[in-house]
C-alpha cells in the first residue's frame, strides 16, 4: 500500500513536469498546426532565465527573490522569443507543417549553440529558494516541497489558461480560431493577432517550465532536448492540440512510468510505455480527445 | 484554409523524429587546420613533410557529452600550447585538427577515419564514453594509427593502437570499493547509466563483493540523458544499503543528487560513492546539493603537487578564473605531452616508433610522477579518494600514496579469474 501511495506520488509528479513542457506545444500545436521542434529550447530559455536573475542581478543573497521573479521573466523571455519565430519565419509558413517542422528543429539547434556561446558548455547550477528545502510525509509517502511546488505551478498554470480561454476575449477568439478559421476570420477575428498571441502564450509556458526544471535536472545547452520527446508523446496521446486530452495523457504516461519503472527497471519502463503507445494509437490514431469542428475540411 | 488530416500529421511528426535522430549523427565540425590535403591518402602514415605536425582532437563538441568532453579539448588545447611555445616537437609546431563526435558514437568513427585519412594526422586525442572508444578502436586498429585515450574506464580491454591515460578499473573503482569497505559498508546498491562502461563496471563490482562479503542489494540502471529519479530513490530508501555505488554519467548526476537531496537522503544516511562525477560536474550539480559525497579519481584540483599549481595557473590564465579542472582534464593534458615526449624519443612520428618509445616513459604530471606500462599502454597512476567539500572542491581522504600499476584485465585478483 505505501509503495502504492509513493509511487502515486511520483507518478503524478512526473506528470505534472511532463504536462508543464507539454502544455505550451499543445496551444501552439492546436491552433496552427504547428510541430514547434525549437520548445524545448524555450524551456532551456527559461531555465537559463532563472540563472541569470539569480548569479548576476541578485547575487546569491536574495535567491527566493530572484527565483520568484524568474517565473514571470521567464514566461516573458520564452514568449519572447516565440513571438520573434513566429514573426520572422513560422508565419511565412503557414500550413507548410513538415517545412515548420524542419526549420523549427534547424532553430533549436541554432539557439543551442548560442547557449553553448553565452553560457559555456558546461552545465550551470542554480540554487533552489530555502522554502523550498526539505519535504513532508504524509501516509508513509515522502513529498519534497519542489515537487509539491511544479505540482501546484501545473494546477495555477491550467486555471490560468481556463479563465484565459473561456472568460476573457482575447480567449474566445482564440477559441473560434481553433474551431474555424476561416469562419472566424470572416467574423472579422484577425487570425494573425491572435495566432501571434497563441504563439506567445505556449512558447512563454515553455520560459515557465524552465523554471521548474532548475528545482528537479540538468541546466545546460541541451537541456531541452531532455524533456521533448516525452512532451510530444503527450501532446500526441493526448489528441493534437487538446489541453484536455494532454492532460489525462501526461497523467497516464506519467503514472505508467512510475509503476512499471518500480517493477522493471527506469530503461525497460521507457520501452514499455512506448509499446503501450504504439498499441494505443493502432486503435486511436486520433488520439484521446477529438473535437468536431465545424468546418467543410 | 483546410486543416490537415491527423494520421498525416502524426505520419509527419514520427518522420520528423526520424530524421532529427538521423541528421543528428551529423555534427558540425571545426578545423584550425588550412584546407584539406588535396588527394586524399588512405595511408596512414603521418604527415610530418611540412613545418608542423598535425594531430587530431576528437571530442564532443556538441550533444548530451559535450558538457564534459568540452573541457577535456580545452586542456589538450593548452597542452599543446605549452609544447609549442617552447619549441615544439622535433623543431616543428604541434597543430591540432578539432573534429566533433557530437555525442555519436558512429560519427567518432567517421570522423577518426577522417583524421587519419584526410588530416594525415600523427596522433589523435579523444572520446569519452566507452561507447566512443569502442566505436573508434577497430579505425584505428586497421589503420595502424594512435589513439589517446583521456577518461577513466571499466578496463577489459588493451588495443595495441590505444594508450588508456585515465584510470582502469583497478586504479579508481576498485580503491572506491574498499574505501567504503574500509568504513564500514557492508551492502552497496549499483545505480549507472545503461551503456558499457557502467555494465562491465558493476559486472567487476559483483565479483568484488562476493569475494569480500559485501551484499549487493540492488542494480539499477537508467537511459542516457534520464532526468526523473523519483522512483529510482524510492527503491533505493526501501533497500537500504550502506552505501550506493554510482556510475551515472553525463546530465542524469545533477537530476539525480538534486532529486536525492530533496528526497531528504544525506551523505551520512547513504554516502553515494561516484566514478564519473568530478569538479566540472559537481559546479554543475551544486555543491550544496553533493557535499559530503565521496568520489574516485586519481586526480583533483586540490592536489598538492608544484606542477599541479602550475596546471591550475595555466589552466585559469588562458580560461578564466571560474574554471575549474579536473581528472579527465587533466589526464588530458598529461596524454598530450606524454606522445610529445614519446615523439622526440623516437625522433619521429611514426606510430610503431612511438609506441616503442613510450615504453616505460615517465612524466611529472599534476597528479604526481605517472609512467606508461611497458605492455599494455595504459598508466601508472595514484588512486585517491575525495570527499565533495561545500565549495565545490574536493578534499582528498584517502590516497594509494604510490602509483599502481595498470592491471585492465584485473589478473592480480583471484576474484575477478571469471570476468
Amino acid at each position: 500500500m505505501e509503495v502504492f501511495l509513493s509511487q502515486l506520488f511520483i507518478g503524478l509528479s512526473v506528470a505534472s513536469m511532463l504536462l508543464l513542457v507539454a502544455l505550451g506545444l499543445t496551444f501552439t500545436f492546436g491552433q496552427m498546426n504547428v510541430i514547434n521542434m525549437a520548445h524545448g529550447e524555450f524551456v532551456m530559455a527559461g531555465a537559463y532565465t532563472t540563472y541569470v536573475l539569480q548569479t548576476s542581478v541578485f547575487g546569491t543573497g536574495a535567491v527566493t527573490l530572484a527565483f520568484g521573479l524568474s517565473l514571470p521573466l521567464a514566461f516573458l523571455v520564452g514568449g519572447v522569443l516565440g513571438l520573434i519565430l513566429e514573426f520572422t519565419l513560422i508565419r511565412r509558413l503557414h500550413g507548410r507543417p513538415l517545412d515548420t517542422l524542419l526549420v523549427t528543429w534547424g532553430v533549436s539547434l541554432m539557439l543551442q549553440q548560442l547557449a553553448r556561446d553565452i553560457f559555456g558548455a558546461p552545465n550551470v547550477q542554480v540554487k533552489a529558494p530555502s522554502f523550498l528545502e526539505g519535504g513532508i510525509t504524509v501516509a508513509g509517502v515522502s513529498m519534497p516541497y519542489t515537487r509539491l511546488f511544479i505540482i501546484g505551478l501545473v494546477v495555477v498554470a491550467l486555471l490560468a489558461i481556463w479563465f484565459y480561454l473561456s472568460k476573457l476575449p482575447a480567449g474566445r477568439r482564440m477559441r473560434a480560431v481553433v474551431q474555424n478559421r476561416d469562419l472566424a476570420a470572416a467574423s472579422g477575428v484577425r487570425t494573425p493577432h491572435v495566432d501571434r498571441l497563441t504563439f506567445f502564450i505556449g512558447s512563454g509556458l515553455a520560459g515557465v517550465a524552465g523554471v521548474a526544471v532548475t528545482l528537479l535536472g540538468s541546466i545546460g545547452p541541451t537541456l531541452g532536448t531532455n524533456y521533448i520527446i516525452d512532451a510530444f508523446l503527450v501532446v500526441i496521446v493526448g489528441g493534437l492540440g487538446q489541453l484536455r486530452g494532454a492532460i489525462v495523457a501526461a497523467i497516464a504516461l506519467g503514472l505508467a512510468n512510475a509503476y512499471l519503472e518500480y517493477w522493471t527497471d527506469a530503461s525497460l519502463a521507457k520501452a514499455a510505455v512506448f509499446a503501450l503507445i504504439v498499441v494505443f494509437l493502432q486503435f486511436r490514431p486520433q488520439g484521446l480527445v477529438v473535437t468536431r469542428r465545424r468546418g467543410l475540411a | 484554409m483546410t486543416r490537415l488530416g491527423v494520421t498525416r500529421l502524426l505520419a509527419i511528426l514520427a518522420a520528423a523524429i526520424l530524421a532529427a535522430a538521423a541528421i543528428a549523427g551529423c555534427g558540425s565540425s571545426s578545423s584550425e587546420s588550412d584546407a584539406a590535403d588535396t588527394g586524399a591518402s588512405t595511408s596512414a602514415s603521418a604527415d610530418s613533410g611540412g613545418d608542423a605536425i598535425k594531430v587530431g582532437i576528437l571530442h564532443s563538441l556538441s550533444g548530451t557529452m559535450a558538457i564534459s568532453e568540452v573541457t577535456v579539448r580545452d586542456s589538450e588545447l593548452l597542452a599543446i600550447d605549452e609544447i609549442n611555445r617552447s619549441g615544439g616537437v622535433l623543431g616543428k609546431q604541434i597543430e591540432p585538427v578539432i573534429e566533433d563526435g557530437a555525442s555519436d558514437w558512429p560519427t567518432f568513427a567517421e570522423k577518426a577515419q577522417k583524421l587519419i585519412s584526410e588530416d594525415r594526422v600523427a596522433a589523435t586525442f579523444g572520446g569519452w564514453t566507452s561507447a566512443s572508444r569502442k566505436a573508434m578502436l577497430p579505425v584505428f586498429e586497421s589503420n595502424r594509427a594512435l589513439l589517446f585515450y583521456p577518461v577513466q574506464y571499466e578496463g577489459l580491454e588493451q588495443s595495441p593502437y590505444i594508450f588508456y591515460s585515465g584510470a582502469t578499473t583497478n586504479q579508481q573503482i576498485i580503491p572506491g570499493l574498499e574505501y567504503l569497505k574500509e568504513q564500514g559498508a557492508r551492502s552497496l546498491f549499483l545505480v549507472g547509466s545503461d551503456y558499457v562502461f557502467p555494465r562491465t563496471a558493476n559486472k567487476e563490482i559483483k565479483a568484488w563483493a562476493r569475494a569480500n562479503d559485501v551484499e549487493i542489494l540492488g542494480e539499477e540502471y537508467t537511459p542516457l540523458g534520464h532526468t526523473e529519479y523519483g522512483t529510482l530513490i524510492s527503491k533505493l530508501q526501501e533497500a537500504r544499503p550502506d552505501a550506493v555505488f554510482n556510475t551515472l554519467n553525463g546530465d542524469s548526476n545533477v537530476a539525480f543528487f538534486k532529486q536525492l537531496k530533496g528526497a531528504g537522503v544525506s551523505a551520512r544516511d547513504m554516502p553515494v560513492m561516484s566514478v564519473s562525477v568530478a569538479e566540472e560536474e559537481v559546479a554543475g550539480i551544486g555543491p550544496e546539493n553533493i557535499a559530503g559525497h565521496p568520489v574516485a579519481w586519481n586526480y583533483y584540483q586540490t592536489t598538492d603537487t608544484p606542477e599541479n599549481r602550475r596546471f591550475v595557473r595555466a589552466f585559469k590564465d588562458r580560461y578564466g578564473a571560474d574554471r575549474v579542472t579536473s581528472d579527465p582534464m587533466e589526464a588530458g593534458y598529461v596524454q598530450v605531452h606524454i606522445w610529445a615526449k614519446a615523439v622526440e624519443k623516437a625522433g619521429s612520428t611514426d606510430p610503431e616508433k612511438v609506441k616503442e618509445a613510450a615504453r616505460g616513459l615517465t612524466f611529472d604530471a599534476p597528479e604526481g610522477r605517472v609512467r606508461v606500462d611497458d605492455v599494455n599502454q595504459h598508466l601508472y597512476k595514484t588512486a585517491r579518494i575525495g570527499v565533495i567539500e561545500p565549495d565545490g572542491q574536493i578534499r582528498e581522504v584517502w590516497s594509494s600514496g604510490r602509483p599502481i600499476a595498470p592491471d585492465p584485465y584485473l589478473r592480480t585478483y583471484d576474484w575477478a579469474s571469471g570476468l
